[in-house]
């Protein structure tokens, strides 16, 4: 789905809409999952398979201001650029709205990451095997700011079909971080995606009596593994 | 299934770590206006019913904190109120009115430090979502 044919020339209401829009006495609690990827890997389509409304796009507009910005982008000073950010809402009980964000990979995006990350369940990092490394950045900051996520292979019909073994092995995945094939352009796969997260996130939550729990504890030393397959270069 | 394909590499190295001086947007306010409204992405506004379309009292703009006058003149100010009749998101306000979230979130903030909009809390503010509401997620997903 491409929002832009969708809402070409004028800002479109997206219709009648759900009751909760109407009785301003009270509003649903509102929370948020944010959908990562790489450019063309499925994020905006991923959004429009369960999104009760046509994917709205959301800008920010980013200055350095003279700011020293992160050494990868070479940025000049005072340049501007406009960030583009897809979402998508699902009204999921009369008093509780679920709204999907489907952010830009790249790492000098990194400030609409803070922004979308804060008070989110977690990230769905979408990977499209034949350019694997475009997710790389996605990871490396979900992991920084512990945020729950799970990896959604979007297998494009024609390519190579990998393991999620194979895919956790190459990506360096912590052994419970759950790693799932599914296709973007079909509902289900994507509401299993969704759930598959939403059940990470429990595991991850104080409260849990799962082992999980133990193994999720916040530890300011490199994990084993990771450190086990970059080691020559650490 | 094929073991020979080619595309999976694991990564060359560890991953440079988070910059610390990142990028800010020039109006980007950390979610917080000038009273203290939380104006997350997902935080729902709605216009008070006496600040219908810029035909309230303008004296009551004038004397609010961080009113400015010219605000009430700007067409995006009646936007977002002619919008906001219904209960809208931060990120809904953004994107059917095209303007920048940034631009969004001082607009909305004025308008609300002015009394003309309600603010809705998101109920879990900035921390992250507790068992009860993942739970609540959770059977929502499962009866979609
Ligand atoms: N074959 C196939 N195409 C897909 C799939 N998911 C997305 N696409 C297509 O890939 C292109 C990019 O998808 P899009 O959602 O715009 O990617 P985004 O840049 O991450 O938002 C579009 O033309 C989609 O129709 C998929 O699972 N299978
Ligand atoms: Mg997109």
């Amino acid at each position: 789905m491409d929002y832009a044919d969708s809402d070409a020339t004028a800002p479109r209401d997206p219709g009648p809409g759900p009751g909760w829009q109407t009785d301003l006495s009270r509003a649903p609690a509102a929370t948020k999952i944010v959908i990562a990827g790489g450019f063309g890997v499925g994020k905006t389509t991923f959004v429009g398979s369960v999104s009760e409304i046509t994917p709205l796009r959301t800008e920010a507009v980013m200055t350095t201001a003279g700011e020293e910005v992160d050494d990868h982008t070479a940025v000049p000073a005072k340049a501007t650029t406009t960030v583009a950010m897809d979402f998508g809402r699902i009204t999921l009980d009369t008093d509780l709205v679920l709204y999907l964000f489907g952010t830009p990979g790249q790492q000098r995006f990194w400030f609409m990451w803070d922004d979308v990350v804060r008070g989110a369940i977690g990230a769905v990092v979408l990977v499209d095997t034949r350019r694997l490394a475009d997710c790389f950045p996605a990871l490396d900051y979900f992991e920084s700011c512990r945020l729950p996520y799970v990896v959604a292979v979007n297998h494009f019909e024609g390519t190579a079909r990998h393991s999620p073994e194979a895919v956790r092995e190459a990506l360096s995945l912590e052994p419970d971080v759950p790693v799932i094939t599914m296709d973007a352009r079909h509902r289900i796969t994507v509401v299993e995606t969704l759930l598959t997260l939403v059940g990470r996130a429990l595991e991850t939550t104080p409260g849990a009596v799962s082992r999980a729990v133990h193994r999720a504890a916040p530890s300011a030393a490199p994990e084993p593994s990771r450190g086990g397959r970059c080691d020559g270069s650490s | 299934m094929s073991t020979a394909a080619p595309a999976l590499r694991a990564p060359a190295g560890p991953v440079p770590e988070r910059p610390t001086a990142r990028v800010r947007p020039y109006s980007l306010t950390g979610g917080r206006g000038r009273c203290g409204h939380v104006l997350l992405m997902e935080t729902f506004v709605a216009a008070l019913a006496d600040a219908d379309e810029g035909r309230g009292d303008p004296g009551a703009v004038a004397a609010a904190p961080g009113g400015a006058l010219a605000s009430w003149l700007l067409p995006e100010v009646r936007a977002v109120l002619g919008l906001c009749r219904r209960l809208r998101s931060v990120a809904e306000v953004s994107a059917l009115l095209r303007m920048p979230l940034g631009v969004v979130r001082v607009l909305l903030g004025d308008l609300a430090d002015q009394g003309r909009i309600r603010v809705y809390g998101t109920g879990h503010l900035t921390g992250r979502p507790d068992r009860a509401l993942l739970e609540r997620v959770l059977s929502g997903l499962r009866r979609l």
